[in-house]
C-alpha cells in the first residue's frame, strides 16, 4: 500500500507514534542512568563539604574520606535546638524555607570543625556552598562555593580555589553581633565586618555571594552562639 | 585515501575550511561566542555538537522518504531535542564534572542553528553514509572554530590554557594585565571576525566583490 505522505490522517499518526516512542526512549535512559547519576551528585556533594574543610578528595575515593572526617550530621532549628532529618540528603532550599539549618561535625586533626550550608542567587542561577568555622564557632575555617550557571571566566571563578581561599580566618562576629563577611569590589573595604576581594568584573555574581553568606548563616546565629551544645 | 570516494571525501573535509559551517556557512554563531570563555568547555562542547548532529543527521537521513513534510521541522526538531537529552544524561552519568561546566551550554546545543541547517540541507535529501560524514565534517568545522576562539579569548582573557596558567608571573610583575574585555562575548564576535577576515583572505575563492 501506498500512503499518502501529506495526507493529515498519515502526518498524525506519525506525529503519535514518533512521540510516544521518544518518549519511551527517553524515559528508559532517564531510568537507566539514574544510579550513576545520583552516585555522582552524592560524591559531588561530599567533595563540597571537604573542601570546606580544604580537603581535596577525588570523586572516586570522596565516600571513604567523608565517612572518615565527618562525624556527625544533624539538623538544628532557627533556636539552635536539633531536629530531626538527614542533614546530608536534604534539599537545602526546602530545608532552609522551613527554618532548618543542616550543621555537620568534621574532625580535623584532632580539631572540631562546624560546617553550614548555604544557598543563594547569582546572576543567571542558584548558587550555593558550604562553610567551616573553628570550634569558637566564629572564625572561618575553609569555604566552598559552587554555581549552576554562572559565566565562565567571571561568575565562575566564585568555585574556584583562589576565590574561596580568601575566607579562612575571617571572623563572622563583630563583638557580639553576627556581621557575616562582607564580599566587596577588589579595592574597597567596609568598617566593623570582615571583608574579601569580589570577583572583578563579575558584580552581581559577587553581590549574590555575599546576600548568601549574610541570609544562610543568619539562622545558624543560634546554634553558632549557643554553647550548651 | 582508497577507503572513501571522491564525493565523500569532500563531504568530509569540505566543511573544515572551503564550507566551514562557522565562518562560511555563518552558522552556529550563537554558540560560539557563549562557551569559549574558556578552552575546555569549547573542547567538550565541539565533541557533543559532532555527536549529536553526525547521529541527527543518520537518523533523519533513515527516515527521510517517511517524513511528512509539513511536519518535517517539527519530526527534526523532536530527533535533536532526543540526542541532546541522552548526551546530556549520559555525561552526568559519566561525565559529571565537564556536565557541570558546561551547565545549559548542553541543553543549548538544540538551538545550534548547524544541526537545523544540515538536516534541512544535508541530510533530507542524502543516504545515511554521505548524511554520517556530513555531520561529523560539519561538527570538527565547529569544533576547529571553537578551539580556536577558545585558545585566544582563554589565553589572552585569563593568562591560563586548560587551566594551566602560561603567562609567568614575570610578565605581571612588570605590569602586564589580563584582558578582561577578551572574557565578555562580544570580543568572541571580534575574534571569530579576524578568523574570517584571515580565512578570506587565503581562499580567494569566498572573496566577494
Amino acid at each position: 500500500m501506498i500512503m499518502n505522505r501529506d495526507s493529515n490522517i498519515y502526518t498524525v499518526v506519525y506525529a503519535s507514534v514518533m512521540v510516544v516512542l521518544v518518549a519511551v526512549i527517553l524515559a528508559y535512559t532517564s531510568e537507566a542512568l539514574r544510579g550513576y547519576q545520583k552516585k555522582n551528585e552524592d560524591n559531588d556533594k561530599r567533595q563540597q563539604i571537604l573542601r570546606s574543610i580544604n580537603v581535596k578528595a577525588a570523586a572516586n575515593e570522596a565516600e571513604a574520606r567523608y565517612n572518615e572526617l565527618i562525624k556527625e550530621a544533624f539538623l538544628v532549628n532557627d533556636k539552635g535546638e536539633k531536629v530531626d532529618g538527614n542533614a546530608f540528603s536534604i534539599d537545602i532550599v526546602k530545608a532552609f524555607d522551613q527554618h532548618t539549618y543542616p550543621v555537620f561535625i568534621a574532625d580535623v586533626e584532632g580539631k572540631t570543625k562546624y560546617i553550614m550550608a548555604m544557598q543563594g542567587a547569582g546572576l543567571w542561577g542558584p548558587l550555593w556552598g558550604y562553610i567551616a568555622v573553628d570550634d569558637d564557632r566564629n572564625t572561618i575555617f575553609g569555604a566552598d562555593f559552587s554555581h549552576a550557571g554562572e559565566t565562565p571566566g567571571l561568575g565562575a571563578e566564585i568555585a574556584g580555589a583562589a576565590f574561596s581561599s580568601r575566607f579562612p580566618g575571617k571572623r563572622l562576629f563583630y563583638g557580639n553581633t553576627f556581621k557575616s563577611v562582607a564580599v566587596v569590589k577588589p579595592g574597597k573595604s567596609v568598617a566593623n565586618q570582615d571583608y574579601v576581594d569580589g570577583i572583578s568584573g563579575s558584580t552581581i555574581t559577587s553581590k549574590g555571594v555575599d546576600k548568601m553568606i549574610f541570609d544562610s548563616l543568619s539562622g545558624y546565629v543560634q546554634f553558632l552562639t549557643s554553647q550548651n551544645q | 585515501m582508497g577507503l572513501l570516494s571522491t564525493k565523500s571525501k569532500e563531504i568530509l573535509l569540505g566543511p573544515l575550511s572551503r564550507n566551514n559551517p562557522v565562518i562560511v556557512q555563518m552558522l552556529g554563531i550563537c554558540s560560539a561566542l557563549a562557551v569559549t570563555s574558556k578552552l575546555e568547555p569549547s573542547i567538550v562542547m565541539g565533541i557533543s555538537v559532532t555527536v549529536v548532529v553526525a547521529f541527527a543527521n543518520v537518523i533523519i537521513s533513515l527516515l527521510r522518504n517517511t517524513i511528512p513534510n509539513r511536519i518535517r521541522i517539527i519530526v527534526q526538531l523532536v530527533v535533536v531535542a532526543a540526542l541532546v537529552t541522552i548526551v546530556s544524561e549520559v555525561l552526568k552519568a559519566f561525565a559529571y564534572d565537564v556536565n557541570k561546566q558546561l551547565s545549559v551550554f548542553v541543553g543549548l546545543i538544540i538551538t545550534n542553528c548547524i544541526l537545523m541547517g544540515r538536516l534541512e540541507a544535508f541530510a533530507l535529501g542524502n543516504g545515511p553514509w554521505a548524511a554520517f560524514l556530513d555531520g561529523i565534517g560539519n561538527g570538527v568545522g565547529y569544533a576547529v572554530i571553537l578551539i580556536i576562539v577558545g585558545f585566544f579569548r582563554e589565553l589572552l582573557g585569563s593568562g591560563t590554557l586548560l587551566g594551566f596558567r602560561v603567562v609567568p608571573q614575570a610578565f605581571y610583575d612588570f605590569g602586564y594585565v589580563n584582558n578582561g574585555l577578551i572574557i565578555l562575548p562580544p570580543m568572541a564576535l571580534i575574534v571569530v571576525a579576524v578568523i574570517i577576515w584571515v580565512h578570506r583572505s587565503r581562499n580567494k575563492t569566498l572573496q566577494e566583490n
